[in-house]
């Protein structure tokens, strides 16, 4: 029973007359891909090898294609180096993200997929519209929220002459930030990836005498899984190179790796170290998104006929 | 088995709700910290005052940052919305040889850490020499949002019927004539989607502009300089303006899009 190869061969056989009509030196697809991919190698492609070069410089240099070098690395890989533990935390922090992501989303996602009818359009917006705030902004508005004589503090103090949880600036309130600012980044793959569960297949199951749980174990979520895939991909990458959260929720009590990178970048002045950082960061990040993409097809996700 | 599914239902409805709520509780935070009318936030707020409104109003340095701000947004919205609605057509609307390489190509910004991303480009600028300023930060802004734009024109590209442009061809249509009067009325929503998230993006957006504005400073980053050192109730004052204008800006580009909408439906 596969839903993803239907795709209609009418589809197929227009644009590819459209491809005859212009026989050019570049199909009309490679034409229009050309502004973005121009985009890319110039503003991305790029600084990613300088970085890399600069991974192989002189330690403390500002000199870029000249020297080569391993002490960097060498220096990261050193026992004496306890840099291992910004990636360890980072990867430990983005992992709880994901996992915690997945269980207050999913709901979510379910009512904006089956539930919510017309006014699922409204909750989206609600969802959307904090990317276009400023993190910074809306972390800062959590510390006003949970400081001594903030929001939370005052409220228990006038109401229950309590006091507020210390909760602030520990590595669960970080935590609890990256759940926050990633939300969106889960919740709508996920959704996009509930609403290709066919309704009727949902049906048939339960006329065929499956229980809820079985239902949900066997029909719903693995025909929902390369949305959930993709959301779980994207927060976990955004969260491993997350800095904001540890910055302004954490009050520093954690370097993460991120900050490291920022730290040899700015104060220490050794863009190379930093350099030889964001390398192996990358490499993690590569790693786990190219193996992920593999196994995606982004045209069922999105809807093309 | 009814009973049961009506109470799955209220409990999702509520445990939305709820989360909804937490997503405005710390923008409402801010909104409060910028009503009292000490120097310190306390709670409750024993004097209320506009005070810092109309100071942050008034600030000449405030003023010279919000006209950086939207002077990056404006540029990376054009930019982009040119680059993205191309990107879009070879994302979804040709089958091409590199088709699904470049489907996953486009989207490896998006999956990137904005903080390395800048941090990379200012090296890569201090390579080629490039002084940095206003201008690298759209270059930077644009990097990532370019993809996102494409993402948004592109879901609008799928349910677009390609006959239609060849129908327009075959009545003997010039290739402008075709994008004019068949292509881009059909697109115009998600065009007008993505350049309502771009100037969105590009307005909210901190690491980034962090490393690639060199002298000039933006909004967020000027709010994250005084979260960290200098706190003064300016910063919620001025986060909430913002976000009060980002909202407006949504608020206005929908109301521009329904308009759009209906006329297209009336009009025929």
């Amino acid at each position: 029973m596969s839903v993803a190869d239907t795709a209609p061969p009418a589809a197929a056989v227009a644009p590819a007359a459209a491809n005859e009509r212009s026989l050019k030196l570049l199909s009309a697809g490679a034409r229009c891909s050309l502004p973005v991919a121009i985009l890319l190698v110039l503003g991305f492609v790029a600084p990613l090898i300088t970085v890399i070069a600069y991974s192989f410089a002189e330690p403390r240099s500002f000199t870029v294609f000249q020297t080569f070098t391993l002490a960097n690395f060498a220096s990261i890989f050193d026992g004496a180096n306890t840099v291992w533990m910004s990636f360890a935390w980072s990867l430990a922090l983005a992992g709880f993200t994901v996992a915690a992501l997945a269980v207050v989303a999913y709901p979510i996602a379910y009512g904006l997929a089956r539930l919510f009818g017309r006014w699922s359009g409204l909750v989206s917006v609600l969802f959307v519209f904090p990317l276009f705030i400023s993190e910074n902004v809306r972390l800062y508005g959590w510390v006003l929220f949970f400081i001594k004589g903030g929001v939370l503090d005052g409220t228990l103090k006038t109401l229950f002459d309590g006091s507020g949880p210390d909760v602030l600036f520990t590595p669960g309130m970080i935590l609890f930030g990256m759940v926050y600012v990633y939300l969106p980044f889960m919740l709508f793959p996920m959704t996009l990836g509930l609403s290709l569960v066919p309704c009727d297949l949902v049906e048939a199951a339960r006329d065929l005498g499956a229980s809820r749980l079985q239902i949900w174990r066997e029909v719903e979520l693995p025909l929902a899984m390369p949305g959930i895939m993709v959301g779980m991909l994207l927060t976990f990458v955004l969260a491993v190179g997350a800095v904001a959260e540890a910055k302004v929720l954490g009050g520093q009590s954690i370097i993460v790796i991120t900050h490291d990178i920022e730290i040899a970048f700015t104060y220490a002045q050794n863009w190379p170290l930093g350099s030889a950082l964001a390398v192996l960061l990358m490499l993690i990040i590569a790693g786990v998104t190219l193996v992920a993409l593999s196994k995606l097809d982004l045209d069922r996700i999105l809807g093309r006929r | 088995m009814e009973q049961s599914t009506k109470r799955t239902k209220a409990l999702i409805a509520a445990w939305t709700a709820f989360v909804v709520v937490a997503i405005y509780m710390p923008v409402a935070c801010g909104a409060l910290a910028s009503l009292g009318k000490g120097r310190y936030f306390t709670f409750p707020i024993r004097a209320w005052s506009t005070d810092w409104w109309t100071r942050t109003m008034d600030s000449i340095e405030i003023g010279q940052l919000v006209r950086t701000s939207l002077l990056v947004a404006a540029c990376v919205t054009v930019v982009a919305v040119v680059i993205g609605y191309f990107g879009a057509l070879a994302f979804a609307r040709y089958n091409w040889l590199g088709r699904r390489t470049f489907q996953k190509i486009v989207l490896l910004p998006i999956f990137f850490p904005q903080p390395v991303l800048g941090l990379a480009l200012l090296l890569w600028f201090n390579a080629v020499g490039i002084p940095l300023s206003w201008q690298t930060a759209v270059v930077a802004h644009l990097v990532w949002i370019v993809p996102v734009v494409t993402l948004v024109i592109a879901t609008q590209v799928y349910s677009f019927d390609p006959t239609l442009e060849e129908a327009a061809f075959d009545l003997g249509a010039s290739r402008w004539q075709v994008m004019r009067e068949v292509t881009l009325p059909i697109l115009w929503p998600g065009i007008w989607s993505g350049a309502l998230f771009a100037f969105l993006l590009s307005w909210g957006n901190f690491p980034l502009s962090l490393y690639t504005t060199g002298a000039d400073s933006t909004v967020p980053e000027w709010l994250y300089a005084k979260m960290v050192a200098g706190y003064t109730p300016m910063v919620p004052t001025l986060g909430t303006m913002s976000t009060i204008g980002a909202a407006l800006a949504l608020l206005f580009g929908w109301i521009a899009l329904t308009v759009a909408r209906r006329r297209q439906q009336s009009g025929g």
